[in-house]
């Protein structure tokens, strides 16, 4: 601390007149801040992705686009595009329901069900996979039944999608639940007195409203739901070309030390959770007048 | 529209907010509802405008039964306390909202809606803003257009939650005479919520003082301050 104060001392007997602002820090404290922030994101977040990068390119383009374009290759990122598709709408409607729920109603028992909405996040997805199998497994009295009546759910699309939309539910409504708190019940209010349908408030006043934070929470979701992997790995069985989705196989080939295939397919999990976020932070700076417009005034 | 209040009680679980009123408003009237936080007087008022529903008691329109109706069917102009505006819409769709609202066969053309409301940002004496957002209003100017908001859907009666609450006094001031001029306009039964009491003696036709979810004294402005029927009204219009 005394180290700090010595140079800010001299520097104001050279010139009297500049102050320091109560919430300026010493430059000293600045630089260690901006040298911790800066370093910890470039260990932490740039390496590790440089990293992924490099791998797949070590034998060049073409060796890393051969890898992608074989038959289980193809099949995985078919797997997770679908699964993806099928889990985040479900996630983004059931999100707005219990946000909707939960920031509009007054009942007993809300606390409890804030706290069961969290539970995706505490329990291990791996946990999740297993009570997915032990409900629906073929050892299980309604596993067994869907089996023999040809829907099987365990090692198959039905239990993938079950166990992504488990864990990324929280996603959606925890994005909600704060920014329908802050904005109330008035303006629903206001649309009801002035003679419109429930239905037609929640489409023309919440949900504008609430866009941005559901925008949001849903590209959350995207990400989150292509890149599940524990839940997943435990109700798919794995099974190469059918139910292997693409963190699966990326696990798999890395196993089998074809590190170019492991480390492509890394990639382009990558780009594909880079390209979400690029989208939003297009759309943010495209609507930014609208965006300051819904925020509080 | 007259309006009676015929013993209505409101419990929210255990404590009573409303214990049981009655009310009389003759149509055309101005009336204000007035006690200080926790008297009842917003859960009145919206349980007239069918935001909430009494636990017992009936609400007569002009004779007629209509505590069963919707917050839709009763067709009131509801100010609220921070306004409510649509904060994603210009003021021109916040007051077109109504309108746009209605079934298809009941709904005016574009061009009807756009005349009609036009004539109510004359009204509020604000024909420019239509193309703004609420954020970029002043709070005077908020209130104004929520009034106008209020007065598109053709009501049957205004009513007003602490319609100058949030603003400083000297815009209070001004508005108040614009709440008047346009009451004195429509001829709408209009009933508003305040804490203040000079704004109530002031403004209204007709002052309910009200405390602990009862009705203490119903009068004229002159009456209530020269006869104050209890000891809490003579308190409350003293301070």
């Amino acid at each position: 601390m005394s180290d700090a104060t010595i140079p800010q001392q001299g520097a104001r007997a050279n010139n009297p007149a500049r102050f320091r602002r109560a919430n300026d820090e010493s430059p000293l404290a600045r630089a260690i801040l901006i040298l911790l922030a800066v370093g910890g994101l470039g260990i932490l977040v740039f390496a590790p992705l440089a990293a992924v990068f490099t791998e797949a390119l070590k034998q060049g383009w073409a060796a890393a686009v051969a890898s992608l374009g074989s038959r289980d290759a193809q099949s995985a990122i078919r797997l997770t595009l679908t699964i993806t598709a099928i889990a985040v709408p479900l996630n983004a409607a059931f999100g707005i329901a219990a946000a909707w729920f939960i920031t509009k109603f007054d009942f007993r028992g809300k606390a409890f069900l804030i706290t069961l909405i969290d539970l995706p996040f505490s329990v291990s997805p791996v946990v999740a996979g297993l009570c997915i199998v032990l409900l629906f497994g073929a050892n299980s009295a309604l596993g067994g039944w869907l089996v023999a009546s040809g829907y099987p759910i365990v090692f198959a699309i039905p239990g993938i999608v079950l166990a992504t939309v488990f864990v990324t539910f929280p996603f959606v409504a925890r994005e909600l639940i704060p920014v329908m708190i802050e904005q109330g019940r008035a303006e629903e209010e206001a649309a009801l007195t002035l003679g419109a349908s429930g239905w037609r408030t929640f489409l023309t006043v919440t949900l504008p409203n609430i866009r941005w934070a559901l925008l949001y929470g849903t590209l959350l979701c995207t990400a989150r739901a292509m890149g599940e992997f524990g839940a997943v790995a435990v109700v798919s069985g794995k099974i190469r070309g059918q139910t292997a989705t693409m963190p699966i196989t990326i696990e798999m080939l890395y196993n089998e030390y074809l590190s170019v295939a492991a480390f492509s397919m890394a990639a382009l999990l990558t780009g594909f959770a880079l390209i979400t976020l690029t989208l939003k932070t297009a759309l943010e700076l495209r609507h930014a007048d609208q965006l300051a417009a819904t925020r509080r005034h | 529209m007259h309006i009676d209040i015929d013993d209505i009680s409101k419990e929210f679980g255990t404590t009573a907010a409303l214990t049981p009123v009655s009310l009389s408003i003759p149509s055309g009237a101005l009336v204000a509802l007035l006690g200080p936080s926790g008297s009842g007087k917003t859960t009145l008022l919206r349980i007239l405008g069918g935001l909430e529903f009494p636990t017992s008691g009936r609400v007569l329109f002009n004779g007629q039964d209509a505590t069963g109706l919707t917050v839709q069917q009763r067709r009131a102009g509801f100010v609220f306390q921070s306004y409510a505006l649509f904060r994603h819409m210009t003021v021109f769709d916040n007051i077109a909202y109504g309108l746009r609202a209605r079934p298809r066969k009941e709904r005016p053309p574009k061009a009807e809606i756009a005349r009609r409301v036009n004539k109510l940002l004359e009204l509020i004496q604000l024909p420019q803003i239509g193309d703004r957002y609420p954020s970029q209003l002043s709070g005077g100017q908020r209130q104004r257009v929520a009034l106008a908001r209020a007065l598109a859907i053709e009501p049957r009666m205004m009513l007003l939650d602490e319609p100058f609450g949030a603003l400083d006094a000297k815009v209070r001031k001004e508005l108040r005479q614009g709440l008047r001029d346009i009451h004195d306009e429509t001829g709408l039964t209009t009933i508003f919520v305040t804490h203040d009491q000079e704004e109530a003696m002031e403004l209204a036709d007709l002052v309910v003082v009200m405390s602990m979810g009862r009705i203490e004294q119903i009068g004229r402005p002159q009456d209530i301050r020269e006869k104050p029927a209890t000891e809490f009204v003579r308190d409350f219009i003293t301070t």
